[in-house]
């Protein structure tokens, strides 16, 4: 029997990029908020910059929660589910993900926001793609900027504004959507080969610039400015200069003495009244079980922790799992494509040992609908990412392009001359939402506990592989521009697998019969209920996913402050 | 070249715990697998990275001595994959080239070997072409892994692929140093900076669990 906790206003469901977003705003209204968070807390030195613990290995010091219960995956439902891996690309800890994520924070485009009717407007209703579910958000780019700009300055992002109030500045992305004010810091310095990739995407008429990052490049709010020591892929950050929820949001919530951090907490389901009200959630800590008891319950986990989460919390009110009556629970789901990269070898030493992945440039022509479609056979569009990072167990195993074999004195002299000679382009594009793609639980495999894991049914369509062979084509011919003496691409794509960009599967919009929860991400058949993250994302776009769920965060803690005696349980 | 200063042999001396206490040509004892499978792995990883022209390889950098300390801890679950397909590799190496591996050439463990990587080899119980990737990968950790956890002794791993070393700082400057070659490198484990040390005295996720000797 579980023990009954104390009444609060709001349970957050995951202290990560999202919850530890959405707690500031309403512990600063004064608003009691218990965030339950599956790991501990981590702090600098806890962030040695080992490459076989945290790239290799995955972080075994830590609390993996999220190990144990690993996605199944198939490409579709006729087709076999694939071996699962032994470790999650999230991390659980107070901070979640963004301890250790790359930290490229990137707005979406205006178009990103109105796929079907822009794609109408412009090439005619037969462009989008068959099968897809795609719809316009409910909102456009000018809703969410004030969010952007709240996060941008809260958590701290540095980079190069593109289009102040609609004046265009070439330094920065000229195809973004009017931004209010520059970044709070400028952006991450360059390198001599990043240097060059700029002049040679000029030199082909292209427009680069230096991308986003939640780091910083100046000391900000009392924290370091970034080392630059190398270890920030899958790696914590020791000087604190990554503005990840731990170090920022979340301690500024603590501050308020309304935030109460409890870190160890394993949600297992919601509870739900005969009303169809949401109670409160049940969770495990060392195997002891708790009900706590809320008004509101933010879920904030990440896209397929949400969707089980929900799917598994069945009541007489809600038999198919908590505001699923509509079976829209896992439906439109889709990763970003991120696959089907480029790799370049160079004549020279790229110098790459250092820096970070989030210390790039950018070329977003060919992304979204910045470019003409009218002679082309998709929508949509990739972003070209060049950045810096290397670590010496990768750099060994890195792409010998059939120059040499992978191993013996063959390889070693090809290692010895080339371990520093080769990048890998990180293409993001454009990816939709399907029919037959979709989230649910696994008939057979169990947690532990005895719980279903999350299933994943998915594959990338022919709009996502033709934008990929496009979008190959282009970064291939900014690498030869450059100078690249060998090229290797990635296949196109098929099966989608698990990600660390899934969208979707409690989808945001107006239309009660194709979404799970309404424009301020409460869910449409249990309106005390909140979801937060990903997983109300219609779209993707062409760019890294969390700085948008971040301000789609702070915006639906901001409408619960605002319509709190509405919103909370009666 | 070979002039050793009072500075590189204190040097030398402060890496000792980091290359587990072993002196030079002294090898590590053995703690998980027996003496004829690591007799075995050393011979195999002595090919995937072999000692040549191009200076120390796997052997030098006691990669097997590394995978033979982690079956104990972080690749315990690897341990039964090991028993079975070092078996499955020294009986297809008598079978086909009518030796045990170890006595075979250099030449003859290769093209063994090309017939692991490629799956042609037989008589494994599950992939041999798996089981060489398994191998290749935890070479590479042993060979290029931070010394802390046992290989890349005498960090010959990061000389051989002029990795500079971990920093915990890395200046505009260092940067342009080292895009003009000048950067020297720097031989230092991730748990010989302070920052890292205070934790394995004091608090933290990472203090909770046992550290009664380096690389778990």
């Amino acid at each position: 029997m579980a023990t009954k906790l104390k009444d609060t206003d709001v349970v957050i469901v995951g202290l990560g990029a999202a919850g530890g977003v959405a707690a500031l705003p309403l512990a600063q209204a004064g608003i009691d908020v218990i965030g339950l968070e599956a790991g501990t807390w981590l702090t600098r030195k806890d962030f040695a910059p080992d490459e076989l613990r945290n790239n290799v290995r995955g972080w075994p010091q830590g609390i993996q929660k999220a190990n144990q219960e690993i996605p199944t995956s198939r490409a579709t439902a006729s087709s076999p589910t694939v071996p699962r891996g032994s470790i999650h690309p999230m991390q659980n800890a107070v901070g979640g993900t963004s301890l250790h994520y790359w930290a490229q924070s990137w707005r979406l485009n205006p178009w990103d926001f109105k796929v079907v009717s822009e794609t109408r407007r412009r090439y005619g209703p037969s462009r989008i793609p068959n099968g897809s579910t795609v719809e316009d958000w409910p909102f456009g780019l000018d809703e969410l900027e004030p969010y952007y700009d709240k996060i941008e300055y809260e958590v701290g992002v540095s980079g190069q504004a593109g289009n102040i109030n609609g004046k265009i500045d070439p330094r920065g992305n000229r195809f973004e959507g009017p931004r209010k004010r520059a970044y709070p810091m400028p952006p991450l310095r360059g390198t001599e080969f990043l240097d060059k990739m700029t002049m040679a995407a000029r030199s082909l008429g292209w427009n680069p610039f230096p991308g986003p990052a939640a780091i910083n490049s100046r000391s900000y709010q009392n924290r370091s400015a970034c080392m630059y020591h190398g270890f920030c892929n899958r790696g914590g950050c020791h000087v604190d200069a990554k503005n990840s929820t731990a170090v920022t949001t979340i301690p500024r919530a603590q501050a308020t003495g309304h935030l109460k951090v409890v870190p160890r907490a394993h949600v297992t389901t919601i509870e739900v009244d005969g009303n169809g009200q949401v109670t409160g959630v049940n969770y495990l800590t060392d195997g002891v079980e708790y009900f706590q008891p809320a008004k509101v319950v933010l879920v904030a986990s990440f896209t397929y922790e949400n969707v089980r989460l929900l799917l598994l919390s069945k009541s007489k009110a809600f038999p198919k799992g908590l505001a699923n009556n509509h079976g829209q629970v896992g439906r439109h789901y889709f990763s970003h494509h991120q696959g089907a990269g480029v790799s370049a070898l160079f004549p020279f030493n790229l110098n790459a040992w250092y820096g970070l992945p989030a210390q790039g440039v950018a070329v977003d022509n060919w992304a979204d609908d910045n470019f003409d479609h009218g002679g082309l056979d998709f929508i949509g569009g990739g972003n070209l990412w060049v950045y810096s990072d290397r670590r010496p167990i990768g750099a060994a195993g890195m792409n010998t392009f059939g120059r040499a074999p992978n191993w013996g004195s063959a390889w070693k002299t090809f290692i010895k001359e080339n371990a520093d000679r080769s990048n890998n382009s990180y293409i993001q594009k454009s990816t939709l939402p399907y029919e037959d793609n979709y989230l649910d639980l696994d008939p057979e495999v169990k947690d532990p506990l005895g719980y279903p894991v999350c299933r994943v049914t998915a594959e990338y369509k022919e709009n996502e592989r033709k934008i990929a062979a496009f979008t190959q084509d282009k970064m291939e011919q900014w690498y030869r521009e450059a100078g690249a003496i060998a090229i290797q691409r990635a296949p196109l794509g098929g099966a989608m697998g698990i990600s660390t960009h899934a969208y979707g599967g409690t989808r945001m919009g107006d239309n009660v019969e194709t979404n799970v929860v309404n424009r301020w991400g409460f869910a449409h058949e249990a309106p005390n209920l909140g979801v937060l993250g990903a997983s109300v994302m219609g779209t993707s776009g062409a760019h890294n996913p969390t700085l948008t769920a971040q301000a789609l965060a702070w915006r639906t803690a901001e409408h619960l402050v605002k319509n709190w005696k509405n919103i909370k349980r009666t | 070249m070979t002039f050793i200063s009072r500075r590189d042999l204190l040097k030398a001396a402060a890496i000792v715990p980091f290359a587990r206490g072993f002196q030079s040509g002294a090898r590590p004892p053995v703690e998980n697998l027996t003496a004829t499978e690591m007799e075995l792995l050393d011979a195999i990883v002595a090919r995937l990275i072999p000692t040549d022209a191009n200076g120390p390889g796997a052997t030098e950098a006691l990669a097997a001595h590394y995978i033979d300390h982690a079956l104990g801890t972080a690749l315990a679950s690897s341990r039964p994959a090991y028993a079975a397909g070092l078996a499955a590799l020294d009986r297809y190496a008598r079978s086909s080239r009518g030796a045990p591996f170890t006595q075979l050439s250099a030449t003859d463990q290769d093209s063994v070997l090309i017939d692991v990587e490629t799956g042609a080899a037989s008589g494994f119980t599950g992939s041999a072409a798996a089981f060489f990737a398994m191998v290749l990968s935890h070479t590479h950790q042993g060979t290029f892994g931070d010394p802390y956890y046992g290989g890349n002794a005498n960090f010959v791993g990061w000389d051989l692929i002029a990795y500079p070393g971990v920093r915990t700082m890395v200046t505009a400057t260092d940067q342009k140093s080292l895009e003009s070659k000048a950067l020297k490198p720097n031989h230092k484990s991730a748990y010989e900076y302070d920052f890292i040390k205070d934790n394995e005295r004091g608090r933290g996720p990472a203090s909770l669990g046992k550290r009664d000797h380096h690389g778990d």
